[in-house]
């Protein structure tokens, strides 16, 4: 239980901190997914070496951790001769790491859009454009949206790894409540009460999401979901 | 929808496209020599027949045969290996075909329909209109009332594919070719995917469309339709032409393997 | 930009770099290993037929997989010793890994196993096999097999979660980056080579899990991967 030492300025503190969270998982998922829509075309696009150099890319991206990434981001700014403030370190390695994986599985939604959808459109006399634009992408959007409200998950947990580089979201200010109080339980539980919280309802929007589109293509198949820990 | 209204509406339909690319005594589909292989396996092992003008051909033969392989080379479906292939003026073998010009010649129907799930009735059929003719967003709907009236659906516009039934939805997606007013329409199995009891309504567009003098190619199991409805019956054998006859070819097989096939069904 | 990169100094730690390599695949592999078992335990459990033990599966499932890593690893080094529990720093690790994974790996086995259809397992017991034989030769095995790629996946994924361990002290291929760049002032080629130290394991990883996949599923092998 909540004793003595934290107090309501502490709680404020924390709640102050979960807006941050909240604000730069935003920035991820919008700059990330205008990135991996890029980089979903790309890794479909008839050019041979814009393929290569897509996969190439997404593979050594989804080989590190992001941890590093974000590190690399945080030290490459300031070899620019940057100084700018954890945040857009952190925005930067996110996007970067967000546009990676987002990409991948709306690549995947656009190849499950069935063959005879693409023959179709391709027989009534539809550009390559056309065929993207008016019958593919937007049945892909559909597939895609399970995977990516629960993606949306990752980048809000994912977030906290920008406490590391002093950006104050929650779990940094938590860390600096910690200090003053030394109660790392309770700080630490209180903390994963907020993401909990914050990203259960987001898990059941998924999936409720995914149950809907079953349900409407009457597949049986259940697809296993992986996630980043 | 009596069937006389259907028959008049797609004959006047037929007659008002009448602008051959070809003049009139040139076949609209030639096919001299085609060979086609996947791989190692070899489907069509020198196919040629040439189709006239107004002409409705059916094609039948056992799986394997090659038909629909026929058939989808037509539309460069598929890419032959050696052979010529003439569609209403465009030469289909070359490379550098204008596919965009072929495909508003050639409609083509398939087995499983392949209609558009996120578009209405409606805007299945007005897509190709709007985005390859370019037609203002109202004659492409006017177009889209008069060949959901052909088919027998024009109730059915703003209803979406998946609560149509499996006959509507194939009807549906022959107006949907039909909207782009084609020189030729092809036919792939198109019933063999329905219930029995929903064969029918498809049978019956298709006949009024042979009626209106649309020039078709048929591949179909339906071999009591095929003998009524064809001009020319053609059966394939092992990736071969292997008899051609008018349709009551079906009742006087010439050669054992179209006997065997006849009294076998597939 | 007048950086002119350094990768000698850096590169001439070379054995931290080694050591801190395999200290991750010290915590990479045992945690693959336990996590594993408990994963497709907790799997078995949330199928059960008893809805306490479903329900308490399923808690904690959901409990780990929106919670970050991160915090869980703090909760366990510094909040359980605040309670009078003193573990080391890799014991902690280690632990937090093992939950975590097992959380994840339950979820795909579970798809896994809900993936069988019920007529293999009526077949299997008009065959006369006991419960607990049609639970292993129909189900598990079966749903170990198809599930492999996404348990590959996930177990990838877990040896790059592991970075985040550096932050408790857990002398893994991060925290040496981090000490070696304080020490070189070279940090963002510390970085570059670890982050090519990670891609290395990750397809050393994949490759070894692939071998194993191999060797264990003969069937697959047998078919040539045919699905």
């Amino acid at each position: 239980m909540i004793d003595g030492g934290l107090n309501s300025y502490h709680l404020q503190y924390l709640l102050f901190g979960a807006l941050w969270t909240i604000g730069l998982s935003l920035i991820a998922f919008v700059g990330g997914g205008l990135a991996g829509g890029v980089i979903a075309l790309c890794r479909v696009s008839p050019i041979k070496a814009v393929r290569w150099a897509t996969v190439a890319w997404i593979q050594i991206i989804q080989g590190t951790p992001l941890l590093v990434v974000l590190f690399l981001c945080y030290f490459g700014l300031s070899i620019a001769g940057l100084e700018l403030p954890a945040i857009v370190a952190a925005s930067i390695a996110m996007i970067v790491y967000v546009s990676a994986y987002l990409g991948e599985i709306w690549r995947g939604c656009i190849e499950s859009v069935p063959r005879t959808q693409w023959e179709a459109a391709e027989c009534l006399a539809l550009s390559r454009t056309q065929r993207m634009r008016l019958v593919v992408l937007p049945q892909a959007v559909r597939i895609a949206t399970p995977p990516t409200v629960g993606f949306m998950v990752q980048i809000v947990k994912n977030t906290s790894l920008a406490s590391i580089v002093g950006f104050i979201e929650l779990v940094r200010a938590g860390q600096l409540i910690n200090n003053s109080i030394f109660q790392p339980f309770t700080v630490y539980l209180l903390i994963a009460i907020v993401y909990f919280a914050m990203c259960y309802p987001l898990s059941v929007w998924s999936r409720k999401l995914e149950q809907r589109q079953q349900f409407g293509n009457n597949r049986g198949t259940a697809t296993p979901s992986v996630t980043t820990a | 929808m009596k069937r006389e209204d259907t028959m008049n509406l797609a004959r006047d339909a037929a007659a008002q496209h009448s602008q051959p690319a070809a003049s009139p005594a040139q076949p609209v589909v030639e096919l001299k020599d085609v060979h086609k292989s996947f791989g190692s396996n070899q489907v069509l092992k020198g196919v040629s027949f040439a189709i006239p003008r107004g002409q409705v051909v059916a094609i039948i033969g056992k799986s394997g045969s090659g038909k629909s392989t026929a058939l989808r080379c037509i539309d460069r479906l598929e890419i032959i290996d050696s052979g010529t292939i003439n569609v209403c003026g465009h030469a289909v073998h070359d490379p550098a075909i204008d596919l965009r010009q072929l495909r508003q010649d050639v409609g083509i129907v398939f087995q499983s329909y392949n209609l558009f799930p996120h578009l209405t009735v409606e805007q299945n059929i007005t897509l190709a209109p709007k985005a390859v003719k370019n037609l203002p967003a109202a004659k492409a709907r006017e177009i889209a009332a008069r060949t959901l009236q052909q088919v027998g659906l024009a109730d059915k516009a703003q209803a979406y594919p998946e609560l149509l039934s499996g006959g509507q939805q194939q009807r549906v997606a022959i107006a949907r070719s039909l909207a782009m007013e084609p020189q030729v329409m092809l036919f792939d199995e198109v019933t063999s995917a329905l219930d029995p009891q929903l064969t029918g309504e498809v049978l019956r567009v298709i006949e009024a469309l042979a009626q209106g003098g649309m020039t078709m190619v048929l591949v179909t199991h339906e071999m009591e339709f095929a003998a009524r409805v064809a001009d020319t019956i053609i059966y394939m054998h092992e990736g071969k032409v292997w008899e051609t006859g008018p349709g009551d070819m079906l009742k006087n097989p010439q050669t054992a393997e179209l006997r065997d096939f006849l009294s076998h069904g597939l | 930009m007048t950086y002119e990169f350094d990768f000698a100094s850096v590169l001439a730690n070379w054995p931290q770099f080694l050591e801190g390599a395999w200290m991750t695949i010290l915590l990479s592999f045992p945690a693959t290993v336990i996590g594993f078992v408990g994963g497709t335990l907790l799997a078995i459990g949330r199928r059960s037929d008893q809805r306490w033990l479903v329900r308490a599966c399923g808690a904690y499932v959901e409990v780990l997989r929106n919670t970050p890593l991160l915090v869980q690893v703090f909760l366990v080094f510094f909040g359980l010793a605040s309670l009078g529990f003193k573990v080391s720093a890799f014991a902690a690790a280690l632990l937090t890994l093992v939950i975590n994974v097992a959380a994840y790996t339950c979820e795909i086995m579970r798809a896994g196993m809900d993936s069988i259809h019920k007529g293999q397992i009526e077949a299997a017991e008009c065959l006369g096999l006991t419960r607990r034989q049609v639970y292993w030769h129909v189900v598990l095995r079966p749903a170990m097999e198809k599930v492999y790629p996404a348990l590959t996946s996930q177990f990838v994924l877990l040896m790059l979660a592991s970075s985040i361990t550096s932050q408790i002290s857990v002398e893994e291929l991060t925290a040496v980056a981090a000490r070696v760049q304080s020490e070189t002032f070279r940090p963002f080629e510390a970085y570059i080579l670890v982050a090519v130290a990670y891609l290395a394991l990750s397809l050393l990883m994949r490759l070894g899990l692939w071998v194993f996949g191999q060797i264990v599923f003969t069937r697959q092998r047998k078919l040539g991967n045919a699905k």
